[in-house]
């Protein structure tokens, strides 16, 4: 009756070959491609830029991120990354509640600005309840207070030739031959001058806690956390990544991660 | 190409007295080029998506993650026990002691805490940023590759003639499903009934899933799509929805090959390469020339 059969021995043995391919196929074959640099992986980081302007093309400028009701706030805001910095400049300024802290607003500006704590807090703020998303995985609701960054950076006045706003940190995310290297990144001017890119102040209708980023953090609620620095004392308007960190526009970028982290 | 299926067939008309068996014509090269696009695209995708997982090796349920309160319902981790670190898999609650594999892993005295094995994942080597790098760039290619085979398959007809369901299709499923399960496959230029559901399930409900819960955990597309994550119960539920997808693409996988091994892998292999199928001699009570066209 059957045209086509195949003896049971005969089809296991061919269902085991198969399964045995599969767990051959992982293990390292492309780690050597894939180190920061080689061809393959330079390539492959195309994709990063093509979702970049994609995504920019579909969002536009001024796109909101969904913002939530206090209902959904259910737990602290989750810390990540450094979250007690051991630096003596900053362990002095939290020793006098950051009263000496100030934000510097320098670079491709016209007139750069050295503001205190009380300086930005009296310029118009906002609040928003908004999801923090890590590059790991999770998630986490919390409402954040504090100044829009356009605000300041109308204060101090971009020069048109200025693409890019790099965060100076004062933590120390890692140590190299070179020294201590303090947390920076990078971000475009469209994602600077959102309407929910905030200097952030507050948290949960609190001063914003050391673990989370006291005195000052950013909030850029269209991309991933590692692109919100902590810890902030300068902010630097540049036109290129030549001069931040390793070329790569942020610490994490210097270490693998795409600069652009709406995805 | 399938006027030289026709004629072959039409030209054997001692269909009872000969083992002959016809070459047809029955996948288009647009048919073939997807199909091993997706098979590299879902390849380094399974592998680097693993390693992102293994990131956060918890699913929750919900808008968020949580730290204060359990909405997880998967975990994959490890723990100290008398006899040693022992890996574990958590599901609902449940928890299955998956040393070696799952949790805990690794060559015989280097074993590491990790979700996913080493085996499992691009790279070998823990290394998050790496692994998105080559993710999102299969991700552009996969979801190009489904718009392509889409246009291509609308404007050639191999979705209304291969894939389309008909009444016919549900008259037939008892007795495909005996088929399979005896391992008896006849070998014909259309698919049949459970082909249709295995294929259609995976290009038009599982590779969009997987396309729109990854795009639901972009932040920046979430200020472009803001009813997507409601959609689907929160962006942490998207993501389970993301992982629970792959578990059956792995699924659908593992018996998509069993079936090519058990039907005759050369002739499987020769039609999804070269396009060209060797189907069974007509049998005496069959009608070949009508069913082949």
């Amino acid at each position: 009756m059957a045209k086509f059969e195949i003896s049971r021995r005969k089809f296991l043995t061919g269902a085991s070959l198969g399964a045995s391919g599969i767990m051959l196929s992982g293990c390292d074959a492309f780690d050597s491609q894939l180190s920061i640099g080689s061809g393959l992986r330079s390539f492959l980081e195309n994709a990063n830029g093509l979702t970049y302007r994609a995504q920019r093309l579909l969002a536009g400028r001024d796109a909101l991120a969904p913002e939530f009701t206090e209902a959904d706030i259910r737990q602290p805001q989750r810390p990540n990354g450094v979250t007690a910095p051991d630096d003596d400049v900053y362990k002095g300024l939290l020793a006098n509640n950051f009263a000496d802290w100030r934000l510097e607003v320098s670079g491709l500006v016209e007139k750069p600005l050295s503001l205190s704590r009380e300086q930005l807090q009296n310029m118009p703020s906002r609040t928003q309840i908004t999801r923090h998303d890590c590059v790991e995985g999770w998630s986490c609701i919390a409402k954040w207070t504090g100044t829009p960054l356009s605000l300041v950076l109308d204060q101090a006045v971009v020069k048109p030739q200025a693409r890019y706003v790099m965060f100076h940190c004062l933590d120390t995310i890692d140590r190299s031959l070179s020294g201590d290297i303090k947390y920076y990144g990078t971000i475009d001017l469209i994602d600077a001058r959102h309407p929910q890119t905030i200097l952030a102040y507050g948290l949960n209708g609190k001063p914003l806690p050391v673990e989370n980023g006291a005195p000052l953090r950013v909030r850029v609620e269209r991309q991933l956390g590692y692109k919100m620095p902590k810890y902030l004392y300068k902010i630097e308007l540049v036109d290129g990544f030549a001069t931040v960190g390793g070329g790569r526009g942020g610490y994490w970028e210097d270490n693998g991660y795409d600069w652009y982290g709406g995805i | 190409m399938e006027s030289v299926a026709r004629s072959q067939s039409a030209a054997g008309p001692g269909a009872s007295a000969s083992n002959e068996k016809t070459l047809i014509y029955r996948q288009s090269r647009w048919t073939r080029l997807t199909h091993w696009l997706w098979a590299i695209s879902l390849f380094f995708m399974l592998l680097s998506g693993l390693q992102i997982f293994n990131a956060r090796p918890q699913l929750y349920i919900g808008k968020q993650s949580g730290f204060d309160y359990n909405n997880t319902i998967f975990a994959i981790g490890a723990e100290n026990t008398n006899t040693g670190p022992r890996g574990y898999t958590e599901i609902f609650g449940k928890r299955f002691d998956t040393t070696g594999v799952l949790g805990w892993s690794g060559p015989t005295g280097q074993e590491t805490s990790r979700a996913f094995p080493s085996w499992a994942t691009i790279p070998s080597y823990y290394d998050l940023g790496t692994a998105r790098v080559v993710h999102f760039f299969f991700a552009w290619i996969l979801s190009t590759t489904l718009i392509v085979w889409l246009v291509a398959s609308t404007v050639n007809g191999h979705l209304r003639r291969d894939l389309a369901p008909r009444f016919d299709d549900l008259k037939r499923l008892p007795q495909d499903i005996i088929d399979h399960a005896k391992l008896k496959f006849h070998h014909t230029r259309e698919y049949n009934t459970l082909q249709k559901m295995a294929y259609g399930g995976v290009l038009f409900v599982l590779l969009p899933l997987m396309i729109i819960t990854g795009l639901a955990m972009s932040p920046s597309m979430n200020s472009v799509l803001p009813f997507l994550n409601d959609l689907l119960g929160g962006r942490q539920t998207a993501r389970t929805i993301h992982f629970t997808v792959m578990v059956l693409l792995v699924a659908f996988f593992v018996v998509h090959i069993l079936m090519i091994l058990a039907a005759g892998p050369i002739n499987e292999l020769r039609s999804i390469i070269t396009g060209w199928y060797r189907t069974d001699p007509p049998a005496q009570d069959d009608k070949p020339v009508e069913r082949s066209a």
